[in-house]
């Protein structure tokens, strides 16, 4: 079939695969001479390791460890503060020691009880608001700061009006990916190959060239059919890459590490737990002056990608507003418990649903409805951004917010509301809205500096074309859309163009999985290929076209300074929810959601609407319902039920719409979608939360306890 | 010895009474449409018939299915009633990683053979014990009722 319109949906490329349970992941595969692994985890949170003690191992099973490794003993990321098998000190409980390798699961576990570590334990730092008291003594993993000069603030602050202090806290988010992570070491003499679960496999080549010491062409990464990321694969599988790999070099056998639902909720990385500090001056209207936003992260025992989570976090701080006199400052505190890592919004989530809160409470102070309240101060095409970089392109938030006004009867369902909650005691109905964006790509110079994406199609004999690039189709449907756009360049039937699943052996670096980057920076570079291939074309002749990232140069980014434009581009959206509070049990319904989102172009609406249901399923259970916790470091949550990310009953239908404000530099005018999604769900599920109980919340998620709890301190206070 | 019917044929197997049914279909009989995602009877992804009830497959033991009726998803694909349900989840766009996608069939096709003409809520009860983590379950719900429309007076 050939495309009129690239937003017009096409069948997916997977989907019989997918459907008939037929396509492998990587616990369907078998290879000859493999055995599994089992990983020996500290038990401890901090800590030195003393001894290690193994038991005596059958014929066929054999230990693994760091004297094993060829290379340095750290899993490569940013900084080098991972170790691939700990073997001096520990710093968090499940950080892996040592692994066992052999053919027969049961025999393993019950060896790895027998091994024997001792250790000399210190005094751990269990959590984050340990960590911000100790902040001189304890690790600062990373720290930025930047805006208007204090001395400014604190001379704008003495004339205002009132200072309003806020802190607000955002708990752990688990991925729960329905596939558990898995990896594959397959032994051969000359060539390691890894496949897995994965979404950035340069990442987990550089990683195992580092690992191993070796040459380029000894190690090879290949996907697997990734059965759900999220963010959740996009760090995490570097460690496991390292481990299968280093254990099959030593054993000489192909290794396999999969792990069950309760090792992966207890130590693979989760959103980080933040708090955030609003402080902010208003005056006697209760119009902003001045704002300032610390925010500190929970990063868990290692910095791993901390840093440029703070980064995301930062730039968002004052989320889609333009504050008059704003500062902020961040820090990654290290406490020993799990790493924390990537996540779907990456630190956007965090920022989003506190300075929507915020917000939220100050038009409570100043009498204004929020949703007009947040409209006096919406950026516009051409303000600076926080970051002193700019709003080049035109932003649409102000139709889509009427649009969704309209469409959900917002005011009218403000005052049934109001009347309907005055007669009923027990029920009470709330409606909420959030505003929110995502930068899309790398923060900063990324694109330009680390990544340097570069991309090929191959041209076959018999003139199929292939796409070759590193990306991952982890569910939200690259395999199509990419595809597409290649099709639609080259006015190719669709099913025309292939993409195989990625072998870094035939593929160049194209970049990571990640960032909302890979429809609107591959695709783009993809699409600039097909153009190019389609001039040179010659039937029956083999043909290849390379391409690589061009930076267009703006405001151009400082780390230090933080300063410039942090993304290329933004994508927009707005939601409307409503819910209905039961004032008895706490428990929450929803009862609407509405979504408007700007993308740029849609390249698949049928994909679009998937990342928008999903998303939105994600960021609001991230509102009320998903709760993981950690006690002296170890994660309480270990199985689904414990957790309770949303079932089919949870979720409602959700009417949204997407605006058409096509984008110079993304294919077809593409920007990014697959984060922006999740964004908007927990602020306005908080706010929808407040409208119907009449109160303010400093936290999420927002549970039937903290409800319950807010419910009668209301009563103490009225009563 | 243990001996049942899976997908139509009688099989035995040597494995001990208290082996996983999903490890025996996985490991032995090289059914690999039969995920796991938790290993604890709350994902669903795992979900075949035992004698025509949807079961999890990760909480049963062999032993307690000796002259049972087995069917997982490889057993199904063949019918009228799959192919409805296939072409539904691509036109209403339920597929995402896949991965709770053969459980998901196998639920829709249990729940429209009790009930063919469920409504939303109807449909929302029957895959609750289906975990999906990607779609947001709006578009699997939309395939269930599209394949009780396409597939009127086959369920
Ligand atoms: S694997 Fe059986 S219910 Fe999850
Ligand atoms: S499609 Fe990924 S879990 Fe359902």
């Amino acid at each position: 079939m050939n495309l009129k319109n690239i937003s017009t949906s096409v069948p997916k490329k997977d989907h019989k695969g997918k459907v008939s349970g037929q396509l492998p992941y990587i616990s369907d595969v078998k290879v000859e001479n493999m055995v599994y692994g089992v990983l020996y985890r500290s038990p401890i949170a901090y800590g030195k390791i003393i001894s290690i003690q193994l038991p005596t191992l059958p014929e066929g099973y054999e230990a693994v460890g760091a004297e094993h490794i060829p290379g340095p003993n750290y899993v490569k990321i940013i900084k080098e503060d991972q170790p691939i098998f700990a073997n001096e000190w520990v710093n968090y409980i499940g950080e892996p020691i040592l692994m066992l390798t052999g053919k027969d699961l049961d025999i393993l576990y019950s060896l790895l009880n027998e091994v024997k570590v001792e250790f000399e334990e210190h005094q751990a730092i269990y959590t984050l608001d340990e960590a911000i008291k100790q902040k001189s003594v304890s690790s600062v993993l990373a720290n930025y700061e930047f805006g208007e000069s204090l001395e400014n603030i604190s001379a704008i602050e003495q004339g205002a009006h009132q200072i309003i202090e806020e802190e607000y806290d955002t708990g752990y988010q688990e991925h729960v990916y329905l596939e558990p992570q898995g990896m594959l070491a397959v032994y051969k003499d000359d060539e390691i190959i890894v496949q897995g679960s994965m979404q950035c496999l340069y990442y987990i080549k550089n990683a195992l060239l580092s690992a191993l010491a070796c040459g380029d062409d000894e190690v090879r990464v290949v996907q697997s059919p990734t059965g759900g990321g999220f963010g959740g694969k996009e760090d995490y599988p570097s460690m496991m890459a390292c481990h299968v790999a280093v254990a099959a070099r030593a054993v000489k056998k192909s290794v396999m590490l999969v792990f069950d639902r309760s090792e992966d909720m207890l130590v693979t990385t989760k959103r980080h737990p933040a708090k955030l500090k609003y402080r902010t001056a208003l005056d006697k209207e209760g119009n902003i002056l001045s704002m300032c936003v610390d925010i500190f992260l929970d990063g868990g025992a290692n910095v791993g990608l901390s840093s440029v989570v703070l980064q995301r976090a930062l730039i968002n701080s004052a989320g889609v507003y333009k504050i008059p006199h704003f500062h902020a400052k961040g820090y990654v505190l290290k406490t020993n418990t799990v790493p924390n890592g990537a996540f779907r919004g990456f630190g956007a989530p965090q920022s989003f649903a506190g300075i929507e809160s915020h917000i939220g409470h100050l038009s409570k102070l100043a009498k204004i409805d929020p949703l007009e309240y947040k409209r006096k101060y919406l950026v516009k095409q051409g303000d600076p951004t926080i970051t002193k970089g700019k709003f080049r392109d035109p932003i649409l938030v102000e139709e889509m917010i009427e649009d969704v006004l309209n469409v959900s009867e917002y005011k009218k369902k403000k005052e049934d509301f109001q009347r309907l909650n005055q007669q009923n005691q027990r029920y009470k109905k709330g409606i909420g809205t959030s505003l929110f964006l995502h930068g899309c790509g790398f923060t900063g110079s990324g694109e330009r500096d680390h990544i340097k994406a570069t991309v090929k199609l191959v041209k076959s004999k018999d003139d199929q074309v292939s796409l070759k690039i590193s990306n991952s189709d982890m569910g939200q449907g690259i395999l199509t859309t990419l595809c597409k756009i290649v099709a639609k360049e080259l006015d190719l039937p669709f099913e025309d163009i292939l993409y195989p699943y990625p072998d870094t052996k035939e593929v160049p670096d194209s970049g990571p999985t990640v960032a909302s980057r890979t429809t609107m920076i591959v695709g783009k570079l993809l699409e600039r290929a097909a153009k190019k291939l389609k001039n040179q074309w010659q039937t029956g002749v083999e043909q290849e076209i390379v391409e690589h990232y061009v930076h267009r140069e703006m405001i151009p980014w400082d780390e230090k300074t933080f300063t410039g434009d942090a993304y290329p581009a933004y994508s927009w959206g707005v939601n409307i929810v409503e819910v209905e509070v039961d004032t008895l049990t706490g428990n929450i319904k929803l009862e609407k959601v509405y979504g408007n989102y700007e993308v740029g172009k849609v390249i698949d609406e049928r994909i679009m609407k998937g990342q928008i249901d999903g998303g939105l399923a994600q960021g609001l259970a991230y509102g009320y319902l998903e709760k993981m916790t950690s006690k002296q470091g170890r994660i309480q949550q270990k199985s689904i039920s414990d957790y309770g990310p949303p079932t089919s009953l949870d979720v409602v239908s959700i009417e949204s719409k997407v605006f058409d404000n096509p984008y110079a530099d993304g294919p077809y005018g593409a920007k990014g979608a697959g984060e922006l999604t999740l964004i908007g769900g927990a602020p306005a599920v908080q706010a929808a939360i407040e409208d119907a109980l009449q109160t303010s919340f400093q936290q999420i998620p927002i549970t039937p306890e903290v409800i319950i709890e807010s419910l009668w301190m209301k009563e103490g206070e009225e009563g | 010895m243990i001996k049942f019917t899976l997908n139509g044929r009688t099989v035995e197997t040597d494995a001990p009474a208290t082996a996983r049914l999903l490890d025996l279909l996985r490991d032995e009989f090289e059914l690999i449409g039969t995920k796991e995602g938790c290993g604890e009877g709350e994902c669903g992804a795992c979900s075949v018939f035992v004698n025509n009830l949807l079961q999890n497959s990760c909480l049963i033991p062999i032993g307690s299915i000796a002259g049972a009726d087995i069917q997982t998803i490889e057993g199904i694909i063949e019918t009228e009633q799959f192919k409805i349900l296939d072409e539904s989840y691509s036109i209403a766009g339920g597929v995402q990683c896949g991965y709770c996608i053969p459980g998901m069939i196998m639920a829709s096709a249990a729940l429209l053979s009790k009930n063919p003409h469920p409504s939303e809520d109807e449909i929302r009860e029957g895959i609750s014990g289906n975990l999906c983590r990607c779609t947001g379950y709006n578009m699997i719900v939309e395939a269930i009722n599209l394949a009780a429309k396409k597939g009127d007076g086959l369920w």
